[in-house]
């Protein structure tokens, strides 16, 4: 086994890189999802909307406007490989710095105050939020969410119990959505982490926004559960942007774990109609 | 929801002008609005409760709940959607009744003691779609930061807009255009 070194100004620059791109590109994924809904939408005010979230994504694009002013606070997801030596600098401070210089230099906006009642503006939208796993491997993998907070704001966690099973979970994640009406800015982007503990739950519900959009669990009955889930927000009539329509979500992904006997926590983390996700590996 | 008609606005408007609108109308605003959102909400209060005066006179006028981005270099501003309204919720009423505001661009629901004011003092809520920021930061024309300058993207900045494109939500006569939508495609039993 070799250690294969990375340089810290390597991840720097695959950060700063990261932030620009998400939040003016948006993915295939989500493009095909606006434009599979736009299909079945019913309601004509629903379908104006999905075509001006569409046309919205090619002015970003092509004209550098980013695809929402809220662009985000900065959620790393960082998945280091055992076998890697950052070189060079703080790991950390690499990923600060690279956030720094993205909303810099993609005239993005600082959306980050320096503590929750301290509301003074850091000017530079960090500190990013980093999550960390060590892996195996000699691999850096970067998740990146450009993270709104109006979607983030209407989400929610429940301590919910085994007797609640299944049928609890669904009422729990259906009336989260239904309560928050036009307020995330739907369609959505449903993020639904069950099991762990109560910080397990949360963190696997944000985990979830990650994956391609629509893309269904690897395991059946989860992914049955995904199209029960979706099925009903659908069936709730909030539609784009909340005026009304048959399209309230574009996916549900459901993460679920391991946990206790007497546990069943559901965390339910929303993500909008402007949802902005990216990766890279070094 | 069906937008019964597109109808253009300049704005300031009146009393008159605000009791036309119907909630459900698409409304293209032109003339010159002003972004105000949480921390600038915060200080207008706090202005009013010590009866000091406002840095701007908002009497007929929009405020419109955004922190935009940077511009970038060439441009008046850059991406410009709107904030969750209800946030400005806890200030709304005071604003209303004290400073006689004509309307205000947000997304997402009002409470039912802003809506009370808005009919009280005859004003109106709009609502903008976020997604669409890059198209509505290209409708601005002009942009200027006249308050608050500290607060970067939540200084209260004057924007110049051109057919900027908005729904009435709430109109003065009560009417709402998320609970009619939402009735009318809902199809769950519950």
């Amino acid at each position: 086994m070799t250690i294969r070194t990375i340089a810290a100004g390597d991840i720097t620059a695959a950060v700063r890189d990261l932030c620009i791109t998400v939040n003016h590109r948006m993915g295939e994924d989500m493009l095909g999802a606006l434009r599979r809904a736009l299909a079945m939408e019913e309601s004509e005010t629903g379908r104006h909307v999905l075509e001006r979230l569409l046309e919205n994504a090619e002015v970003a694009r092509s004209q550098w406007y980013p695809i929402c002013q809220d662009t985000g606070q900065a959620v790393v997801f960082l998945d280091l490989g055992q076998d890697v030596h950052v070189a060079g600098g703080n790991l950390e401070a690499a990923i600060q710095e690279g956030v720094r210089q993205g909303y810099r230099d993609g005239y993005l906006r600082p959306s980050v105050v320096e503590q929750a009642l301290r509301r003074t503006n850091t000017g530079d939208n960090t500190p990013a939020i980093i999550y960390t796993r060590v892996v195996p491997g000699d691999r850096v993998a970067l998740g990146f969410l450009a993270k709104g907070a109006g979607c983030d704001n209407m989400s929610r966690l429940a301590m919910l119990t085994p007797a609640d099973g299944r049928e609890g979970a669904v009422r729990f994640v259906v009336r989260a959505i239904s309560d928050a009406g036009p307020n995330p800015s739907p369609p959505l982007i449903v993020g639904v982490g069950m099991g762990g503990t109560f910080e397990q739950a949360a963190l696997l519900s944000k985990r979830a926004l990650l994956r391609d959009v629509g893309a269904a669990n690897a395991d059946p009955e989860l992914a049955a559960l995904e199209r029960e889930l979706l099925d009903k927000i659908n069936a709730l009539g909030i539609g784009p942007a909340g005026f009304g329509g048959r399209v309230t979500a574009l996916a549900v992904h459901v993460e679920s774990r391991a946990t206790h006997i007497a546990s069943l926590p559901v965390a339910v983390n929303l993500d909008c109609h402007s949802h902005r996700a990216g990766s890279v590996i070094l | 929801m069906t937008p019964r008609r597109t109808v253009e606005v300049t704005v300031p408007f009146d009393v008159e002008r605000a009791e036309s609108l119907r909630a459900g109308d698409a409304v293209l605003l032109s003339g010159t609005i002003y972004t105000a959102r949480d921390a600038a909400h915060e200080r207008l209060a706090g202005l009013i409760a010590g009866r000091l005066p406002l840095p701007v006179d908002l009497r007929d006028q929009v405020v419109y709940y955004c922190g935009p981005t940077p511009p970038r270099p060439g441009r008046p501003i850059g991406s410009a959607g709107p904030t969750t309204a209800s946030r400005m919720d806890a200030y709304t009423p005071l604003i209303l009744d004290t400073t006689r505001l004509r309307g205000m661009i947000g997304k997402g629901k009002r409470s039912a003691e802003v809506r009370a004011a808005m009919m009280r003092q005859r004003a109106v809520y709009f609502g903008a779609i976020e997604g669409t920021a890059a198209l509505l930061g290209a409708c601005v024309r002009d942009a200027a930061v006249v308050a608050f300058p500290d607060l970067g993207p939540e200084a209260i900045h004057r924007l110049v807009v051109e057919r900027f494109p908005v729904v009435v939500v709430n109109d003065v006569h009560g009417g709402d255009v998320y609970e009619e939508g939402r009735a009318r495609y809902r199809r769950d039993p519950a």
